[in-house]
């Protein structure tokens, strides 16, 4: 091991700059004061300024945090109770079975694939109802199919991390019903249906494949912004623009790497 | 590893002892449906029928201006094998034959890299592994286009990278050093290595490292000590890995657009195509069950290969 120590490391050192040139070389470049070119001018914190007067920005940001907000919230309860129902009721072995992978699938289908077939369903649906023209409620809508598959996958193996002693301890000492949920089930798996909705609220920002898909032209999000202005060439706004989207992932990360490690403690 | 209980015996006709109380059978039937219902059926409702929707779409035909034709046909199939208009060409089957070819490279880069990088993460002090564990975090969670566009800034004409390449003679001074396949693996590497590593250091955490020892006081080679106390100990994390990095690797469509140019379009470059300009969805649709394939075909080699 000993010879081969400096390799390893030099390896993983460069993996790591790898994974982060490209990133800084945008923020360095984002406050460079240019409007063409890549040569520098000198610092400036001009095309911040820009950002925040441009409506198309702010209407993506509006609709990125919109669409994750919404479809987080009824995954949630739609995936949580899900999972209860999947771990908690004496189902026959065969359609435990099924239902599993119907869970999975989200997981283990390419993007891609789900996206075509939301497209398909909105476009026959549309024959019934004006509510799946894309747009707002069709993103939504995409959004909940694949994260109620991650949110169930949290949930449940928080559920199957529980005893049943638990239940069977409050079951004991009289608490039934709708007060045992509440009071016993509910808190102790308040951690799982966390992380499963804080994964969800992450995927929904993070997705572009299925957005892509199922957006309208009123119904922007913001990778997909970036996404239709970068195929117009380099800017920087869109430099000023990636650099917060960054940043922003980074105080998430750290937020929910503090919030489970409060929850360890 | 579950511990489901099993029903005991039951106590009646139509009874059973469930978490400890007796209940109806029925009633338990009822009160499991009712709370599985709302997301069951919105799992069937958008995903199931509509997967099974796409192999109904892509025995249809695309009519003049773009609408869908309703009949059985297995034309689209035929023009998935390359056989058109003007007789046979191989450029469907070349798309997905390198489909799976830049899905495997770069799952196996990443697997390469990911090793040195795990184990170097694995063995720092605590406070220091949490720090590079955030590292390691942070570009899992950035947005893909994002990073691809920091990609698409760095190899451009103006910056180092690409005045390196026009010194050596690679490219002609004063282009970009995209679009081509460097480009491509460099976005595709760097977006699937966090994909990669993060499960992997999950087992590489755990590992034992006795029986690294053991193995090499017993003078197997480096090669021997990976293959034979490395390797058994961390395939759980790296099947994870494998898995979620070569499915969305072969259906990338956003690296390979920015990054790629036509050169290099993949399967998911091509379904888009049909999903967006052409308005082909049949054949998209075929496409997409041709994407399923190659994935089934993907994870089957791995699977081969994992026996071994």
């Amino acid at each position: 091991m000993n010879v081969r120590r400096p390799l390893v490391a030099a390896v993983a050192i460069l993996s790591l700059v790898f994974l982060y040139l490209p990133s800084l070389a945008v923020a360095v470049f984002s406050v460079n004061n240019a409007r063409y070119g890549l040569l520098w001018k000198g610092f400036t914190w001009k095309w911040y300024q820009q950002l925040c007067q441009n409506e198309a920005i702010l209407e993506a940001a509006v609709n990125s945090l919109l669409v994750a907000v919404i479809s987080t919230a009824a995954a949630t309860v739609l995936g949580t109770a899900l999972a209860l129902a999947l771990d908690r009721f004496p189902w026959p072995r065969r359609l435990t079975q099924a239902l599993d992978i119907l869970v999975h699938l989200p997981v283990v289908t390419p993007d891609i694939i789900m996206a075509a077939a939301l497209v398909l369903t909105f476009s026959l649906l549309r024959g019934f109802a004006d509510i799946f023209d894309l747009g707002l409620t069709t993103l939504v809508l995409g959004h909940i199919t694949f994260q109620i598959s991650f949110v169930t996958l949290v949930v449940r193996s928080r559920l199957a991390a529980l005893s049943r002693d638990i239940d069977e301890a409050a079951r004991d000492l009289y608490a039934t019903g709708p007060y045992l949920f509440r009071r016993v089930t509910l808190p102790l798996l308040a951690p799982g249906i966390m992380a499963g909705a804080m994964l969800a609220f992450t995927l929904s920002l993070d997705d572009f494949i299925i957005s892509f898909f199922t957006h309208g032209p009123d119904s922007v999000t913001l990778p997909i912004y970036i996404y239709s202005s970068v195929r117009r060439g380099i800017s920087p706004e869109i430099h000023a623009l990636s650099t917060l989207v960054l940043l922003a992932t980074v105080v998430l990360v750290i937020l929910a790497e503090r919030l489970s490690r409060f929850r360890a403690d | 590893m579950k511990m489901k209980p099993a029903p005991d015996e039951a106590p009646g006709p139509g009874l059973l002892i469930w978490y400890g109380n007796i209940h109806r059978r029925r009633d338990l039937w009822w009160r499991g449906s009712a709370l599985m219902g709302p997301g069951l059926l919105w799992l069937l409702v958008f995903l199931a029928l509509p997967t099974c929707g796409l192999v109904i779409l892509s025995l249809a035909q695309r009519g003049d201006f773009g609408e869908i034709h309703w009949v059985w046909t297995l034309n689209n199939y035929q023009r998935l094998l390359g056989f058109g208009l003007f007789g046979w060409t191989p450029d469907h089957i070349f798309i997905l034959g390198r489909s799976l070819v830049v899905g495997l490279v770069t799952t196996l880069i990443c697997v390469l890299l990911a090793y040195p990088l795990t184990f170097y993460i694995a063995t720092r002090p605590p406070k220091m592994r949490t720090a590079l564990l955030l590292l390691l975090i942070v570009p899992f969670w950035t947005n893909v286009v994002v990073r691809t566009y920091a990609w698409m800034l760095l190899l451009s004409p103006q910056l180092p990278p690409a005045k390196i390449a026009a010194w050596l003679g690679a490219i002609p001074s004063g282009s970009p050093l995209f679009p081509g396949s460097l480009a491509t693996y460099l976005g595709l590497v760097s977006t699937f290595l966090p994909f990669l590593a993060l499960p992997l250091y999950s087992s590489v955490e755990r590992l034992n490292w006795e029986l690294l020892e053991a193995a090499r006081d017993l003078y197997a080679s480096r090669w021997q000590v990976f293959t034979q106390a490395i390797l058994p100990q961390t395939r759980p994390g790296l099947t994870v890995g494998v898995i979620v990095t070569f499915i969305p690797a072969m259906a990338m469509f956003v690296v390979t657009d920015l990054l790629g140019g036509a050169k290099y379009m993949l399967i998911g470059n091509l379904i888009q195509n049909q999903f967006g300009q052409s308005r082909d969805w049949p054949f998209g649709a075929a496409l997409c069950l041709a994407l399923m394939a190659l994935t089934m075909i993907g994870l089957r080699l791995y699977r081969r290969w994992g026996r071994s």
